[in-house]
């Protein structure tokens, strides 16, 4: 069995429920993608893998045991989540913020210690922002910005790592930026990531499993090359299109179909 | 069963020190350097205020009250009335500091005092009703009046502010609403009786003048356990500042915190509300000052808070003492004259040096 799995969930806000019966495994060491159209609860199933929701019905098991059973701090020494939004407080410094990371691992006895500075010292070097250990995190880019959030996850050291949408609000560039960290991550070491993405295109090259939500259910899984075709493509997301091989990487690559045709097609 | 073994970490050999964060500890000496610097100030204020008042005493006389008590004249007025004083400025101040830097974290709002989720409001309701309606007339009486309503309208807004489902905005608006509602009330009942409105004047603009023995040994309990217990939640506050889920995903719990970080509030400042009246401003210029000092880690902030608030409190009840010889200006009064062009000041400069 997985480390993290969701057991016939039943997910929703108020009255309103996003998703029912809901049964996914994240396999192990894997990066796992999760992907769907809009308000396909893509984002509701990370923030119930990640506690921050609680199902209806059903469980959320982390090697085994509810995950709303078990101590809050235990739970953050084991999964780490990046949210979509996180505050910055007024005038703190990049490696303060990251420093925070080690909050799971500290408590009234056990103040910081060298492991702490050697840990945040490594997840600054990690993701490229040693350098701006001493700056405000205000004054930095959003493409830097992220990878102080990140880093300050990995400073968490928890052998799986959620994130919720890492890329939106960044430039291309920047977006590439943060996947090939994730990638680098997931490769050098060993965690296991799970990532909500947008874009179809990206979660082919980087995911090694791919998981394509639709209506709160799971409508394929697998490694990207396996499942993603143009027939999956329309039926997840409705919409015509070519998959191709990514020249670059061999991945499958969607072409969304040209506007006449896919006019054609629905007349 | 969890395993928590961390994934292998990669990175390359150690490096050296004294770069990127092996500056930290230095800054934390520097800071550790600076709470030091500000006690001894705290201390230098605290003998000010002893020996400065309608009459000054030299300070052969303060020692002499304090340490061979002999029941002269000098004597007496150290021991019964400056020295009550000066402890009840202290632990006033002290709690009115802390008071505001929790309740900044906890409504992630740089401009939030301790007032704001209607702790004060609740106080200044119960002791207008307490002395109206019950004909309660010492001023020890009001204490108990006080902290009840204190505490009463912590929980109420607690409650309507969506209890376990509360967060900073919802809780603000409670509090803005009920504070609202109360000093409505407060001021029709002042209107209505003249008498009460005279006692009640004193008491709303914030005072030290009538502090004794008694009412410092009836407000330093709740104020003692109020400095425990925020100092023991510095660090989940600190959580809690980045935002519900960042807070969550590290392991902080959000209820628990949140209700700890109300009742800490409602400890201090309703004890300081009961004992003093409502003293606005240091609680908000208090904290916002250390901020641009130590930087927003609330483990400094708020021992700094504690220690600077009193300085500012005692300091202007000494100046408030020494205008209008030998009348006085009530300490609520001069902090706000002293401390506003202050305020200002500092707020106009971007950021101080970074400690």
């Amino acid at each position: 069995m997985q480390r993290l799995t969701a057991d016939s969930v039943t997910l929703g806000y108020d009255q309103r429920i996003i998703a029912e019966n809901l049964s996914v495994e994240i396999p192990d060491n894997s990066f796992t993608v999760i992907v769907g159209p809009n308000a396909c609860g893509k984002s509701t199933l990370l923030r119930a893998l990640s506690r921050m929701l609680k199902p209806d019905s059903g469980d959320v098991l982390l090697d085994g045991q509810s995950i709303h059973r078990l101590p809050a701090k235990k739970v953050a020494r084991t999964l780490g989540l990046l949210p979509q939004s996180s505050i910055a407080p007024d005038g703190i410094t990049v490696a303060d913020l990251v420093s925070r990371g080690r909050y799971p691992h500290q408590g009234l006895l056990r103040q910081w210690s060298p492991e702490d500075e050697r840990i945040v010292k490594e997840s600054m070097e990690s993701t490229g922002v040693g350098e701006l250990a001493d700056r405000y995190v205000d004054e930095l880019s959003g493409g830097q910005r992220q990878r102080v959030w990140i880093a300050m996850a990995l400073a968490q050291q928890t052998p799986l790592l959620l994130l919720d949408e890492p890329t939106t609000y960044l430039d291309i560039q920047h977006q590439i930026d943060v996947l090939d960290l994730c990638a680098e991550l997931h490769e050098t070491q060993g965690r296991t990531l799970v990532a909500v993405l947008h874009d179809l295109n990206h979660a082919a090259r980087y995911a090694t499993h791919l998981i394509a939500l639709r209506d709160g259910a799971v409508i394929a899984e697998g490694a990207p090359g396996d499942i993603v075709t143009a027939q999956l493509v329309e039926e997840v997301f409705g919409m015509r299109c070519q998959v191709i091989d990514d020249p670059e990487t061999g991945t499958p690559l969607v072409v969304p179909a040209a506007r006449k045709r896919r006019v054609a097609a629905s007349v | 069963m969890l395993v928590e073994s961390p994934p292998e970490s990669s990175s390359g050999p150690p490096a050296a020190p004294g770069t990127g964060t092996g500056a930290r500890p230095g800054r934390h000496a520097i800071r550790a350097a600076g709470l030091l610097v500000a006690v001894g100030v705290l201390v230098l204020v605290c003998l000010a205020s002893v020996a400065i008042g309608a009459k000054s005493l030299p300070l052969s006389e303060v020692w002499h009250g304090l340490f061979h008590y002999s029941g002269g004249n000098g004597d007496v007025l150290v021991r019964d009335v400056r020295v009550p004083r000066t402890v009840l400025g202290l632990i006033v101040g002290a709690a009115l500091g802390l008071a505001g830097a929790v309740m900044q974290a906890l409504t992630r709002n740089p401009l939030a005092e301790p007032g704001l989720l209607g702790v004060n409001a609740g106080a200044a309701a119960a002791v207008v009703s307490a002395i109206t309606f019950l004909g309660v007339t010492s001023l020890t009486g009001y204490v108990w009046f006080a902290f009840g309503g204190a505490a009463v309208v912590s929980v109420a807004v607690y409650l309507l502010g969506g209890s376990r489902s509360a967060n900073p905005v919802r809780l603000a608006l409670a509090g803005t609403a009920v504070t609202a509602a109360l000093f409505g009330y407060v001021n029709a009942v002042q209107l209505l009786d003249a008498a009460a409105l005279d006692r009640l004047r004193f008491w709303t603009v914030g005072s030290l003048a009538s502090a004794n023995t008694e009412t410092v040994g009836k407000v330093w309990p709740f104020i003692a356990a109020g400095v425990v217990l925020a100092l023991l939640i510095a660090r989940p506050l600190n959580a809690l500042e980045m935002g519900d889920d960042t807070a969550k995903a590290l392991g902080a719990h959000l209820t628990r915190t949140r209700v700890l970080a109300m009742v800490a509030v409602t400890l201090l400042c309703g004890a300081a509300t009961a004992a003093c009246g409502p003293i606005v401003f240091i609680g908000l210029m208090i904290p916002h000052l250390v901020r641009t000092l130590t930087g927003p880690d609330l483990r400094w902030i708020l021992p700094y808070a504690a220690v600077l608030a009193p300085v500012l409190l005692l300091g202007a009840d000494v100046v408030g003492r020494v205008v209008a010889r030998p009348a006085e200006l009530q300490v609520g009064i001069v902090t706000a004259l002293l401390g506003g062009p202050v305020f200002i000041h500092l707020v106009r400069r971007k950021r101080m040096a970074q400690l």
